[in-house]
């Protein structure tokens, strides 16, 4: 597969750590932060702690839209399909996403709950028009990769006039939830979650561009290195980022120049502006309130949001007591300080959704690194 | 993340949509965010939409970068 | 006037062409016989069947050791490229007996049809069935239909049970395995769940993939032939639903043993590969339906290589890993990378992702 075989190669992976092992300084301790969930499981999934140097850290953020998504959301969506018979649609990420009660949506359609799982929204679209007598509710989640095919969707479905299709809008931000964890105690006064440098998201990055980041890059003195998913890019990243922090610099670099550009995809960006606007505040699970970090749609397309259409009204359930996704997501625990990992959470009962993601980090330590916690000895 | 993956335009379609090839697999997808792809180009593909357009130049000096040898510590970055 | 004569037990022929499924079909009178009788027993003819029991009287060996299997079949689309639900349900059930080192003798088949069923679809299932079954040497020898009301089944749901004989002395099943065993496969995977896939609503693309379902009977009798000591064979298993990596999770945790596999070593087909990017799936646990395992002793790993490639089904046999002592039972992988990670067990249905 072009583009993707390189990139994977695994000579050029092991020629590129034994360049960072031959780049770090043996008495520093390099930190970096990879926000998005796509990164930690390229991570765990390659092996590439395996490859890097001890003194060389990756702390997984919360760059996951299923992780961050908060029950309450889920609970919306579950009601709109028990309570109000709608033909919920939603990608295959948010089924198992554990909610209130003891339901999710998977749980929800065994009760008798209309769901609908599709791969693009697009089919969301497609299912409203060909059961024009159902009301169709698209579950909108992801960050700014996942935007634009939404607002393409309710474009196209205010200009075919679609009366019984509207979307649940759940889309969430990045640059944002960076500053949010850059502003946190633990990292801004504590210090207890040292961040060197961040890994910054590939996809995200080709919608919204470079510039976005050289924010953080500039006010908070950390460099960001705009990073593929392919472990050659990762690896590359973490180089690039090592190099950075030893010159004492901190600036936003783009290793995935393949496909990112300082501007990134201006068409989409405008599609994206001219169907959604921001939201003051949205709850993200694990990390609180968030300002300015999600997207409501716009007024003129209120026909097709499913907020105001169903009369909707988000309430805020806190997590299970113990659960420390919210630490987790911030990078202040590890999957192993939690109580319930590997015991009660686990990735057949999920208690949070750190373990419910196929990247959220408690689940790509669980199937990918949990071996490390126990001494192995193989015959 | 976002799970997007590059593949081969290998035939452009009305209503701005387009068949791409991944290793002989085929899908149809959208490519309204990405109007001007050609037969040819390597589109990105997330959720049966190209989102972004792979430029080929680029590529091939970044798989030159990962080649490099290590640099030493005086060196600046370039 | 002349008075026409009644023609004696004329029965109009069964419509397959335009005919469905309904309620009379299962209820055990007429209709229901004229459809055994019209398409199950004219498909599956053999002597054993034409016995018209309830249940079949059958010669069995003297020697060697009963082998039972049965399986459910409710796949949903019933067609799809490379196979049916109907050849599906042959293979599956002469391949869990044959997983014993069994040789597979008898077959049983049993048909919830749902109400409404269209007879053409139900024919081409039957003859697909047939086929398979001649195909394979083992016939159909008793079965049952029964009818469920329309929407309380999915069309037809088959299920098979088969019987065979193992020779004395042999000791093939998931408790088996030791450390120090080899661990092979007799070809690529992820074909089965891709094929399937790529006909769901929704996640439709075009692929020239197809299932590899086929009765792996006489591929596992051959590895015994090869073998001047066949106890050396260990497990022998076939990687259905979740793959083969929830396969090797079952024998470690069976036999209490851990494994190591090299991922560079596992052949998978480079549309499977992509078709499994672009869905975000894990081609280690996508179904197969005509590929199994063998975990066998280290001295003998070459010889059975050698057989199961001499063999159309095992053209592609492949080492792929060892057994090793793991009082966790993990099956670990050694990545492309020279890094190692756990192949963990499949929880729940692998769904596709945008994540």
């Amino acid at each position: 597969m072009k583009y993707i075989d390189e990139f994977r190669d695994g000579d050029g992976a092991r020629h590129i750590a034994a360049n960072i092992a031959a780049e770090v300084r043996p008495d520093v301790a390099y930190n970096f932060m990879e926000f998005c969930g796509g990164h930690t499981h390229a991570i765990s999934r390659y092996g590439i702690a395996d490859m890097l140097p001890a003194n060389v850290r990756m702390i997984h953020g919360p760059g996951c839209p299923v992780c961050v998504l908060p029950i309450g959301r889920v609970d919306l969506a579950i009601r709109l399909a028990l309570e109000q018979g709608v033909m919920l649609c939603t990608y295959g990420d948010t089924m198992r996403v554990p909610a209130s009660d003891g339901l999710s949506l998977i749980k929800a359609k065994a009760r008798g709950a209309d769901i609908r799982m599709v791969y693009s929204a697009a089919d969301a679209l497609k299912l409203a028009e060909q059961n024009p007598d159902r009301e169709v509710v698209f579950f909108a989640i992801g960050f700014e990769t996942t935007t634009p095919p939404t607002a393409l969707v309710i474009r196209d479905a205010a200009a075919r006039a679609v009366k019984n299709f509207s979307v649940l809008c759940c889309h969430v931000l990045t640059p944002s939830a960076i500053t949010h964890i850059l502003e946190s105690a633990e990292v801004r006064q504590l210090g207890t979650v040292p961040i060197d440098g961040f890994i910054g998201p590939a996809h995200v990055s080709i919608i919204i561009g470079s510039q976005p980041y050289e924010h953080f890059a500039e006010e908070y003195r950390k460099p960001v290195v705009i990073t593929g998913f392919e472990p050659l890019d990762v690896m590359q990243g973490i180089l690039m980022l090592v190099r950075q922090v030893n010159a004492g610099r901190s600036v936003v670099e783009n290793e995935f120049s393949r496909v990112v550009t300082r501007d990134g995809n201006l068409a989409a960006q405008n599609l994206v502006s001219q169907v959604f606007e921001l939201r003051e505040s949205f709850e993200w699970r694990g990390l609180g309130e968030v300002p300015y970090s999600a997207l409501k749609i716009r007024p003129a397309f209120a026909e097709w949001d499913a907020e105001r259409k169903f009369d909707l009204h988000y309430a805020s359930v806190p997590d299970h007591k113990q659960c420390e996704c919210g630490a987790i997501l911030r990078g202040v625990k590890r999957p192993q300080d939690c109580k319930l990992f590997g015991t009660v959470c686990t990735p057949e009962s999920p208690m949070g959704s750190c373990m419910v993601s196929n990247e959220g980090a408690c689940a790509a330590h669980y199937s990918y690194g949990r071996f490390r916690d126990i001494a192995v000895v193989a015959a | 993340m976002c799970l997007a993956i590059p593949a081969r335009v290998v035939e452009l379609l009305p209503a701005l949509r387009a068949v791409v090839d991944l290793a002989g697999v085929r899908k149809e997808v959208s490519i309204d965010l990405v109007d001007d792809a050609q037969v040819g180009d390597y589109v990105i593909i997330h959720v049966g939409y190209a989102i972004g357009k792979i430029d080929p130049e680029e590529a091939e000096r970044t798989l030159a970068l990962f080649a490099e040898l290590a640099q030493a510590e005086e060196e600046g970055q370039p | 006037m002349t008075m026409t004569t009644p023609k004696k037990n004329y029965l109009r022929p069964i419509d397959f062409k335009h005919g469905h499924i309904d309620m009379t079909h299962g209820a055990g009178g007429r209709a229901a016989a004229q459809l055994v009788d019209e398409l199950f027993a004219r498909a599956f003819d053999n002597e054993y069947l034409r016995q018209g029991h309830d249940g079949a009287l059958l010669p069995f060996p003297t020697n060697g050791r009963l082998v039972m299997a049965t399986d459910g079949h409710v796949i949903s689309p019933l067609f799809f490229p490379g196979g049916d639900i109907g050849c599906l349900s042959v293979h599956g059930t002469v391949n869990d007996v044959a997983m014993s080192g069994a040789k597979p003798l008898y077959l049983a088949a049993s048909f919830i049809l749902e109400e409404g069923f269209a007879l053409a679809d139900l024919k081409r299932i039957v003859e697909s069935m047939a086929a398979a079954a001649r195909e394979a040497g083992i016939p159909i020898v008793t079965g049952d239909t029964k009818v469920v009301e329309k929407g309380k089944g999915d069309g037809v749901f088959i299920s098979t049970t088969g019987v065979g004989v193992a020779p004395d002395g042999l000791c093939i099943d998931g408790r088996q395995a030791r450390a120090g065993d080899v661990i092979l496969v007799s070809g690529t995977i992820g074909e089965h769940g891709v094929a399937v896939m790529s006909l769901r609503e929704s996640l439709e693309f075009e692929t020239a993939i197809e299932s590899d379902t086929a009765a792996l009977h006489t591929l596992v009798q051959a590895m015994l032939q090869a073998l001047p000591d066949p106890t050396a064979l260990h497990v022998l298993r076939d990687p259905t639903r979740g793959g083969l990596a929830t396969t090797l999770n079952e024998i470690a945790t069976q036999s209490q043993v851990g494994m190591v596999i090299e991922e560079a070593l596992i052949p998978v087909l480079p549309q499977v590969e992509a078709a499994c990017e672009l869905l975000g799936l894990d081609p280690l646990y996508v179904a197969n339906e005509g590929k199994l395992i063998a975990i066998c002793a280290p001295e003998v790993a070459d010889q059975l290589l050698a057989a199961m490639r001499a063999h159309p089904l095992g053209l592609g046999a492949q080492r792929i890993g060892t057994v090793t002592q793991d009082a966790h039972c993990f099956v670990q992988m050694n990545t492309r990378f020279g890094g190692r990670r756990v192949v963990d067990w499949l929880s729940g249905e692998q769904l596709p992702r945008i994540c």
